[in-house]
C-alpha cells in the first residue's frame, strides 16, 4: 500500500524524551514536526523500560517517574501539535537532488523534509528473541513476535509464551480463530490485567484451551515447520504439539536501520559536533542517547540541551532568510503567543 | 571486602573482591566478568544480569522481591536458585558467595 507523501519542516526519528523535547524547541522557532516511533506510544525508554521508576536528575523536578516525565513533556509540546506516527520504523533515509530528504517507513509511508533529527536512543525497540536453539529457522513461518492479521492464524495450533498483557491479550483474541490454543508461563502469577487472567482461567476451565506452568526448552520440526515443543515443568518435561509459537518476552533495543544511513557510526553511535549536533551529513542532526561527542553523557538533560542548540541550526537551514532573535519564554510576547499562554 | 566467585557456563571461574554495598552485578561488570550484560544498569528493568546462586548460598542471599520475580519472567531457563544479580547487595556475610552465569542472557 502506498500512502500519500507527507511534507514537513522536520522529521524526528524517535519519540523518546529527547525527540519530544525537540518538538518544543523547534516549535518555538515555528518549525513543524512529525515524530515517528516503532513503539505504540511516546516516551522511548522512559515509557517502555521504566514507566514507574523514579528519575532524580531532571532539573527542577526532584523526582519524576518515567511515565510522568513523558506525560509532562507531551503537555509541554501540545501547543505545537506535533503529528505522531507510531508502530512505524523508519527504514530508509535518502538525500534528494534538491537537498531535501526522503524517508520511508516499514508501512511505506513517505516523508519529505528539509531537516531530519535522529533521536533514536539505543535504537528501535524490537521483540526479544528467546535463546532457543534453532529458533531463527522458524521465524516468519512458525514463530511470530507480533500479530498483524488475526486471519493468518486461523485453524492453527497455537502456543503463546509469556505472562504479561501481550501474551494474555493474544491468547484471548486469537482463541476464536485457533484450532487449538495453549499458554505457557513459568509461574502461576501473571503481570497482565487481572480481568484477562480471569478470562483465560475461565477458558481453561471450559476446556477451550490449555495452560502449562513451565518453560519452553526446545523446538521440534523440519524446514521451518514447527511440530511441537518441549516444555519443562516442575513435574518434568512434557512434549506439546503445536505448529505456531508466539513468544512475548518484552522488547529490547536494537540499533536497526540507523546503521545503514552512512553516518560514520562509532561503536553504534552517531558522531556529531557540539555546536549544532549535526552529523557528517548536513541537515541530519542527532540528539540524545544515539549521538556521541567528547564528554557525552547519556542523560536526559544532555539531550534537552542538544535539542535547543540543534533547533537553532535547523532553523537556519529551513528559513535561511529569517534571523532568529534570542528570546526568553518568560518575557517574549511572541513566544508566549506560540505557547498559547497569551 | 567479600570474595565472590562467578562460574561461567563453560566452567571458567572468576574470583572477584567486592566492596560491601555494591551489588553482585556491579562487582561482575566492574571486573569484566563475561555473560552478565546488565543492559539497564541495575534498575531491575532488563533481566540481563541473571545468575544461578549456588544452592549452599541460596538462603543467605535471601528471597526475591516482587519486582525481581516479575522481571525474571524475561529471563531464560529460570530455576529455583535464579536471581537478578543487580538485586543482590554484597555484605560481609556473603564473603565466599558462588554464582553461576547462564549460557545466554535473553
Ligand atoms: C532503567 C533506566 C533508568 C534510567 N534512569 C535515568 C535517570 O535517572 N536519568 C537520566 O537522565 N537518564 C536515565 N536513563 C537514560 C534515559 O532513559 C535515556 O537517556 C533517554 O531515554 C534517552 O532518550 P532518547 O530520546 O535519546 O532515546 P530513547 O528514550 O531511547 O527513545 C528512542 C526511541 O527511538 C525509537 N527508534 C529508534 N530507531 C527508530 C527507527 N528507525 N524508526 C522508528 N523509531 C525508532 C525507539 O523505538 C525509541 O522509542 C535511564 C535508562 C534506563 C533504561
Ligand atoms: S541489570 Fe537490568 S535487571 Fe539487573
Amino acid at each position: 500500500m502506498s500512502l500519500s507523501e507527507i511534507e514537513t519542516d522536520v522529521v524526528i526519528i524517535g519519540g523518546g524524551p529527547c525527540g519530544l523535547f525537540a518538538v518544543f524547541e523547534l516549535g518555538l522557532l515555528d518549525l513543524k514536526c512529525h515524530v515517528i516511533d516503532i513503539l505504540d506510544r511516546p516516551g522511548g525508554q522512559c515509557a517502555e523500560l521504566y514507566p514507574e521508576k523514579p528519575i532524580y536528575d531532571i532539573p527542577g523536578m526532584p523526582v519524576v517517574t518515567g511515565q510522568e516525565l513523558t506525560d509532562q513533556l507531551l503537555e509541554q509540546i501540545k501547543p505545537f501539535n506535533p503529528e505522531f506516527h507510531f508502530n512505524q520504523r523508519v527504514d530508509a533515509l535518502e538525500r534528494q537532488a534538491d537537498d531535501s530528504f526522503r524517508l520511508v517507513t516499514d508501512d511505506n509511508q513517505v516523508f519529505r523534509t528539509r531537516v531530519v533529527v535522529i533521536a533514536a536512543g539505543g535504537g528501535s525497540f524490537t521483540p526479544k528473541r528467546p535463546p532457543l536453539p534453532g529458533i531463527e529457522d522458524y521465524e516468519g513461518t512458525s514463530v511470530f513476535y507480533s500479530v498483524k492479521r488475526m486471519e493468518d492464524f486461523r485453524d492453527k495450533n497455537i502456543l503463546v509464551v509469556g505472562g504479561g498483557d501481550s501474551a494474555l491479550d493474544w491468547v484471548l483474541n486469537l482463541l476464536p480463530f485457533a484450532k487449538q490454543m495453549a499458554l505457557v508461563h513459568r509461574r502461576d502469577k501473571f503481570r497482565a490485567a487481572p480481568d484477562s487472567v480471569n478470562r483465560m482461567h475461565a477458558k481453561v476451565a471450559e476446556d477451550a484451551m490449555q495452560f502449562h506452568m513451565g518453560q519452553v526448552t526446545q523446538l521440534h520440526g523440519n524446514n521451518g515447520q514447527l511440530e511441537g515443543v518441549t516444555i519443562k515443568t516442575t513435574d518434568g518435561e512434557i512434549h506439546h504439539e503445536c505448529d505456531t509459537v508466539l513468544p512475548f518476552f518484552g522488547l529490547t533495543m536494537k540499533l536497526g536501520p540507523v546503521a545503514e544511513w552512512g553516518l560514520n557510526l562509532e561503536q553504534n553511535l552517531i558522531p556529531v559536533d557540539t555546536e549544532k549536533f549535526e552529523t557528517s551529513e548536513p541537515g541530519i542532526f542527532a540528539i540524545g542517547d544515539i549521538n556521541t561527542y567528547p564528554g557525552k553523557l547519556k542523560l536526559i538533560l544532555s539531550g534537552f540541551h542538544e535539542a535547543a542548540l540543534m533547533s537553532q541550526a535547523a532553523h537556519k537551514i529551513i528559513r535561511p532568510d529569517e534571523k532568529v532573535v534570542f528570546q526568553y519564554t518568560t518575557s517574549s510576547s511572541s513566544l508566549q503567543k506560540k505557547l498559547g499562554v497569551r | 571486602m567479600a570474595k565472590i566467585t562467578y562460574i561461567e557456563h563453560n566452567g571458567t571461574e572468576h574470583v572477584v573482591e567486592a566492596e560491601p554495598g555494591m551489588t553482585v552485578m556491579e562487582a561482575a561488570v566492574k571486573n569484566s566478568v563475561p555473560g552478565i550484560e546488565a543492559e539497564c544498569g541495575g534498575a531491575c528493568a532488563c533481566a540481563t544480569c541473571h545468575v544461578y546462586v549456588d544452592p549452599s548460598w541460596k538462603d543467605k542471599v535471601g528471597a526475591r522481591e516482587d519486582m525481581e520475580e516479575d522481571m525474571l519472567d524475561f529471563a531464560f531457563e529460570v530455576e529455583d536458585n535464579s536471581r537478578l544479580s543487580c538485586q543482590i547487595k554484597v555484605t560481609a556475610e556473603l564473603d565466599g558467595l558462588i554464582v553461576k552465569v547462564p549460557e545466554k542472557q535473553f
